[in-house]
């Protein structure tokens, strides 16, 4: 049974917009698949279908065969991990809090210890940094903790939405090296967006590409660059050419 | 002066109470409907308008015409100190609500976002993080009113709800200046000391590095 799947999803706004348009995929148990495509593609779109931020206009979401809207959205959302770009931590909220929440808001408070494995697990050291608020944190530090607050509540499947956009290039790669690691030994069904093909190469099994809604590209991320499909090729040689006239900007 | 002291001393700390009692109730209970009608507010954002903008316009009545409306109902006519507190009310309503309307809407959309994904029920949501977050501009609207209260409450001595007004009407009509300072100087206290108050418990209540985030 899929962890996750679209039947057929198509998302309007009410102004008849079209984001997303007859997607569908199956997300195996345990797999990570990376979502790649340019802004307003749809990928945040498809995320959100997930926990229920958004309901589908026609087309169903099953989490591990349940209709998604048939699942209690309280509970659904608990029991999935979420991690975004801005982080949202709290900010009147410690570490601590902010990584024990989900628990708390089902009336279960983590001890310390589980805290502290947790904060360990993202690679942080919780006795100096478990009392601290989200601004006494760098970027790199913060994104850990909200990855920390995702896994707390032990889900099995995690949304990732550009979680490592607003990082520099070496803390996004330690981060990259941190999430590899703890995937590889955690199991999670993982649905990563992101617009950066070297880590949705680096980080998942699966990509797909979306289109102005549509799934263009749907491949093992090992066949990704060997695709000819030419929206992967053009979507390749595009991320190619970014890094290449970023490598000489750096260069210079 | 100090005789003047010794013969109104037991009579400005009537005064005083009595004034503290208007502004204290009246606050209470604009506190009771000003917060719950903005949270109100927040979640129907089409009553937003015509709502603040109703008590703004109650906001802008004189306050001696306030007080002469009111004094021919029924029940609220009836006694001097019922119109002075729901008077009082009315106009400490607006910075209530618009500040805690304006509180809430102000926290950070991205952070209210986490808030529903990680499964917050509404309640949660409200309590967890919007009313903690927005609780710095609430407490400057409840520093307003009642800065605002404790003043207007002065002309509630006109339809006999006592009060340090009673002082200043005293000291007009007889054009005693130390009587009328007698109401005012207290009464500017009373402001003083409820606003610093306040400002110290906005002061405990700051969220740290809110703004910094």
């Amino acid at each position: 049974m899929a962890a996750i799947e679209f039947r057929d999803v198509s998302v309007k706004t009410a102004e008849g917009r079209v984001l997303l348009d007859r997607v569908s995929l199956s997300l195996e148990e345990g797999t990570t698949t990376a979502v790649l495509g340019r802004s307003g593609s749809g990928k945040t779109t498809l995320l959100r279908l997930v926990n229920r931020m958004l309901d589908p206009t026609s087309g169903t979401v099953f989490i591990r065969g349940k209709e998604c809207e048939q699942h209690n959205v309280i509970a659904l959302r608990r029991g999935i991990g979420y991690v975004i770009q801005e982080t949202g931590l709290f900010p009147h909220f410690t570490v601590t809090r902010n990584v024990g929440l989900v628990p708390e808001l089902s009336g279960k408070h983590l001890l310390k210890e589980k805290i502290h494995e947790l904060l360990d697990q993202v690679g942080l050291d919780a006795e100096k940094f478990a009392q601290r608020y989200p601004h006494q944190l760098s970027g790199g530090q913060r994104q850990r903790v909200g990855l920390a607050r995702a896994l707390a509540a032990g889900p099995s499947i995690l949304l990732m939405d550009e979680p490592f956009g607003a990082l520099d290039p070496l803390t996004r790669a330690e981060m990259q090296d941190m999430l590899r690691d703890l995937l590889g030994r955690l199991k999670k069904t993982v649905l990563l967006v992101t617009h950066d093909l070297d880590e949705a190469l680096y980080l998942a099994s699966r990509i797909v590409l979306l289109e102005e809604g549509r799934v263009v590209t749907d491949v093992a991320a090992e066949d990704f660059l060997r695709s000819d499909i030419p929206a992967a090729k053009a979507y390749a040689e595009a991320f190619r050419r970014g890094q290449t006239d970023h490598d000489q900007e750096q260069g210079e | 002066m100090s005789g003047f002291l010794a013969q109104y001393h037991d009579e400005i700390l009537t005064l005083t109470i009595e004034h503290l009692w208007l502004t204290g109730s009246a606050m209470l209970f604009a506190i009771a409907i000003g917060v719950p009608a903005g949270i109100w507010l927040t979640r129907y954002t089409q009553w937003a308008k015509p709502v603040l903008g109703f008590v703004n316009i109650v906001q802008t009545i004189p306050s001696l015409a306030m007080f002469g409306f009111l004094l021919p109902l029924p029940w609220l006519g009836e006694s001097a100190a019922r119109i002075a507190i729901v008077a009082l009310t009315g106009y400490a309503l607006l910075p209530i609500i618009r500040n805690t309307y304006a509180g809430i809407r102000g926290v950070d959309p991205t952070v209210t976002g986490v808030a529903r994904a990680l499964g917050m029920t509404g309640m949660q949501r409200l309590f967890k993080v919007e009313l903690p977050l927005a609780a710095g501009v609430i407490l400057a609207g409840l520093r307003t009113a009642t800065v605002t209260c404790v003043g207007i409450a002065t002309i509630a001595a006109a339809v006999g709800a006592g009060g340090l007004g009673e002082f200043i009407f005293r000291g007009v009509a007889s054009v005693d200046n130390r009587l009328v300072l007698a109401g005012a100087i207290p009464a500017a206290l009373l402001a003083l000391g409820a606003d610093a108050l306040l400002g110290l418990v906005e002061h405990w209540l700051r969220v740290p590095g809110a703004a910094k985030l």
